[in-house]
């Protein structure tokens, strides 16, 4: 005993555990100390930043002297809705929309069968299997696609190989979706932008179908439903908070994406390229910052939406 | 109801579906190792290492890799530290803005990258700061915050919170029981955490574009390839390099992680 | 007797809710004293207001005569053995028992040694190299046990430490707790919400309500004289009888209690000068191996429960039927006045 209380005593009394004590007795003082660091990172750097940006979209740009002046105006948010501007954005949309579309009519099954008729080894593998190409390096599965795409390169090969040529060049010819080759037709930039986000929408919905108890699906065939009828009455209902959670990453990225549509696909500028350009070339900076709005407008509307789906509890 | 089958067509959308998502990285594997110059015809002729060589002699390469290697590690040891003081301060106690705080580390990855970079590229030039090394890790860093944020609050809730309450209980003051308790019962997700946000800064160039100024990292370099095919099987090798150092980690993220079902330091 | 931990008028309140409203408690050293109630009552609160990991929002709280208000856990000689055990997932058994001495600079030897002894004390020699999760229940329960006192605490703190075991294991531990406290002398502190786990156990009980206290005493008073219609209902079953029956029966004022073993079915003999009774419906009959409960429903429509114990061999006992009338007797002395405390008032 005795010894025991010297030890105590030996202990006490280091600025260590003078400062737990104190940080012990004054718990805000000790959350107001995690806290400063990551506050102080984000609202200076971060939302300083973005407020700045904001505060940019005001400013004017004279077409003339490439200058930007710090007199306040609305002409660059009223640019926005010249018809050729306007053009970029509803393509822009039209794109992020197919997209999300696609991807989740390619995810579902992937998603479905991984939760469903996979356990132990095999799931993890599938997990992983989504896992790797969602974080392997985006530009280089872009880079991928180039060489894919390529003349004489394997989707040619393939087409060539498996006789579709001529149905290739009937997709091609499809004003709208084709375009001269597949590397520089919409459809090819579509099937990149698909490819890239889709297990972005695969996990979502794997984790929503993961969560329905098995006992829903039996519960639905004791009262008399065929397979068919519970998939659409129980399973497809219950897994739409998966689907729009996946369709947020889909929706937001392709929106806010310039690296694809630059490397694949017909010229015509995206929202991300507008910006871009905006910024750099031109160096119209007042524009690139107004522009930007129109990703944060638009994936604030689609948000609203997916919300009232549920999308935020399957997140 | 994992005793029936999954039907054929199932089957085949699955397996097809990562078929897909695979193909085009094996393709980036296969074409690392052509022996033509111009590497787009297919299928290979032949297969050879020496754009390997070829590849590590070029000055750029190397400047482009070093360059990236050094941005990831100083981003993600930021991240570290910021990541876990924000999980720390948010896991456990309710207060007033919790919520907005929270909502403040995801808006970063949550916006399009082109926000985040014209943003940081705004406040920068009216700063009168000069782009550089510092800027693009000052923005990797703050998208990576989220991610060591996530994991590590995420095994600070599945640690029973009277772990802790034990130790003090037994006579350890806060910081030896955060040496001796929260810190071996969170170093495996810290590491998991850190892991993923050097894959995601090794490999982030959107962000990058904007705060890059005249620096050059690797995904930047590959983007600069692209538009000059000049070397293809140099741009291949790289590809294949940048491919395996952001997809490892992911692998080693997985096995620090998985396994988490119960609560740790929970007896029942 | 020195009074090892001391709460003097003790609050804490979380946001609007009291969970301990004003407890005033001496529990004495060397005492198994345990802290009874149902769950939200209050104990375990108390329980943590001992060992640190609460403060109270007002009042004393004294450990060995020093004010422990203010204190962290790690600066007071009380240790804790948690409900789901706490045990550190990534330490062995000895590294887990030897971790307080650990962090208070014991060399390595020495607390080696220490945590081996704990180990023996508790019969789990040679289980040191092991980690938790290669433990049963009852195992983890007993290294729990183990590191509290490896650091020879002078208050031990036990918060429900028996409820995720088995019945069986359950009652060997209560025996090995007793036993131990009784061998090491040290003050034991055992919040329980199961009442003969408290009875059986303890030297003084605190019946814990609605953040108060409604009784402290002995296992055998709380039982024979309960000092509130809550006590006597919540320790053991209990009939209690208000109002205009409770001045019937007993000229009392205040409600009356009264066990059901303490009662009897009243066959054709004459009431005894020193007995009452009353009669109802009999609506319900539970064999319990060792005792029958009868249900009386009251003309009043209040129940009234009567438990005989089934002493006789064979068929001898009168058989009875649901639907009977029947009347209930028992001595005058056997009814315990109430002192109920009015909800919200000052104790």
């Amino acid at each position: 005993m005795q010894l025991a209380l010297d030890t105590r005593t030996a202990a006490v009394g280091g600025p260590l555990r003078r400062l737990s004590s104190l940080l012990y007795r004054k718990p805000n003082l000790y959350l107001s100390l995690l806290l400063v660091p990551p506050l102080l990172w984000f609202g200076a750097i971060y939302l300083g930043s973005l407020l700045a940006l904001l505060w940019q979209g005001f400013y004017t740009f004279d077409d003339f002297t490439m200058a930007v002046t710090p007199e306040l105006t609305l002409a660059n948010l009223g640019a926005l809705f010249q018809p050729a501007n306007y053009d970029i954005i509803l393509r822009t949309l039209g794109m992020a929309v197919a997209v999300s579309l696609a991807a989740g009519l390619l995810a579902f099954p992937i998603a479905y069968y991984m939760a469903r008729y996979t356990r132990g080894k095999t799931k993890a593998f599938f997990y992983i299997a989504v896992m790797l190409p969602m974080w392997a390096s985006y530009i280089v599965k872009a880079y991928a696609w180039t060489l894919l795409l390529a003349k004489g390169g394997v989707a040619q090969w393939f087409v060539d190989h498996l006789g579709l040529a001529p149905l290739l060049q009937l997709v091609l010819g499809i004003p709208g979706i084709g375009g001269s080759t597949l590397s520089t037709s919409h459809l090819g930039r579509f099937l990149v932008f698909v490819y890239i986000w889709l297990p972005f929408m695969i996990l979502p919905i794997q984790a929503s179908l993961e969560r329905l108890p098995p006992n829903l699906l039996q519960a639905s065939a004791d009262l008399g439903a065929r397979p068919a009828q519970t998939f659409r009455q129980v399973i497809l209902p219950l897994s739409i908070p998966g689907i729009a959670a996946g369709s947020i990453f889909t929706f937001s990225l392709t929106l806010g994406d310039f690296i694809v549509p630059q490397l694949v696909g017909p010229p015509g500028y995206f929202i991300g390229s507008m910006v871009y350009a905006q910024q750099g070339a031109i160096g119209n900076l007042p524009m690139a910052a107004a522009f930007t709005l129109v990703p944060i407008v638009l994936i604030a509307i689609y948000l609203s939406i997916v919300k009232r789906l549920g999308a935020f509890d399957a997140l | 109801m994992h005793s029936e089958r999954a039907s054929w067509g199932l089957r085949l959308a699955a397996w097809g579906g990562l078929v897909f998502l695979h193909f085009p990285i094996l393709i980036i594997f296969l074409y690392a190792f052509n022996t033509e110059d111009a590497a787009f015809s297919f299928p290979p002729k032949g297969f050879t290492l020496k754009w390997f060589s070829v590849a590590f002699a070029r000055q750029d390469v190397l400047d482009a890799i070093g360059l990236s290697l050094q941005i990831a590690c100083l981003a993600t040891l930021i991240a570290m530290i910021l990541g876990t003081l924000a999980a720390a301060a948010l896991y456990r106690r309710d207060f007033f803005g919790k919520e907005g705080i929270s909502l403040m580390l995801i808006l970063p990855i949550a916006l399009p990258g082109i926000v985040t970079g014209l943003a940081l590229l705004a406040a920068f030039k009216s700063l009168g700061i000069e782009p550089g090394v510092l800027t693009i890790v000052i923005g990797h860093a703050t998208f990576c915050v989220v991610i060591v944020y996530n994991n590590v609050i995420a095994r600070l809730r599945r640690t029973s919170h009277s772990l802790i309450e034990a130790s003090m209980d037994l006579g350890a003051d806060g910081w030896q029981t955060f040496r001796y308790i929260i810190l071996p019962n969170l170093g495996s997700a810290l590491l998991a955490g850190g892991m993923l946000a050097f894959a995601l800064s090794f490999d982030e160039i959107i962000v990058t574009t904007f705060t890059a100024g005249h620096e050059r990292t690797l995904p930047l370099w590959l983007l600069n390839q692209l538009s000059r095919p000049r070397d293809v099987p140099v741009t291949n090798v790289v590809a294949m390099l940048v491919m395996l150092v952001t997809m490892l980690p992911i692998l080693g993220a997985y096995y620090l992680t998985r396994g988490g079902e119960g609560v740790a330091g929970s007896g029942k | 007797m020195t009074i090892a931990v001391q709460f003097t008028q003790v609050s804490r309140q979380f946001g609007e809710v009291k969970a301990v409203d004003r407890v005033s408690i001496d529990i004495q050293e060397g005492e198994f004293f345990s802290m009874l109630g149902p769950s939200g009552s209050g104990k375990t609160t108390c329980l943590r207001l001992i060992a640190g990991f609460e403060q109270p929002s007002a009042g004393s709280i004294r450990i060995h005569g020093a004010e422990a208000v203010g204190l962290a856990p790690y600066q007071r000689d009380v240790n804790t053995v948690f409900q789901d055990y706490a045990l550190f997932p990534h330490m062995n058994v000895l590294d887990n028992i030897a971790y307080g001495l650990k962090v208070k600079g014991v060399g390595k030897t020495e607390r080696r040694a220490r945590a081996e002894e704990a180990l023996g004390m508790v019969a789990l020699g040679g289980y040191g190299a092991r980690k938790p999760v290669q433990l049963s229940g009852g195992q983890r329960q007993r290294v729990a046990l183990a590191r509290a006192l490896v650091n020879r605490p002078r208050v031990l703190l036990l918060d429900e430490p028996l409820g995720a075991l088995d019945l069986k294991l359950r009652e060997q531990m209560q025996s090995e707790l007793k036993k131990l406290q009784r061998q090491l002398g040290i003050t034991f502190i055992f919040v329980t919400h199961d009442q003969s786990e408290a009875l059986s156990m303890s030297d003084r009980v605190a019946v814990f309500n609605k953040g108060r206290i409604e009784q402290v005493d002995t296992p055998r008073n709380l039982y024979m004289r309960p000092a509130t219609s809550f006590v006597a209902e919540f320790v053991g079953t209990s009939n209690v009888l208000r109002g205009g029956l409770a001045l019937e029966l007993g000229g009392s004022e205040r409600p009356l209690s009264i066990r059901p073993e303490h009662t009897r079915l009243a066959g054709s003999e004459a009431l005894g000068g020193d007995e009452v009774e009353i009669s109802g419906l009999l609506h319900d009959i539970q064999y319990q191996g060792a005792a029958t409960r009868y249900e009386i429903r009251l003309d009043n429509g209040q129940n009234f429960c009567v438990s005989q114990a089934n002493t006789q061999w064979g068929e001898g006992a009168a058989l009875r039927s649901t639907g009977q009338r029947v009347t209930a007797r028992w001595a005058r002395a056997a009814m315990v006045a109430l002192h109920d405390i009015a909800p919200g008032a000052d104790a």
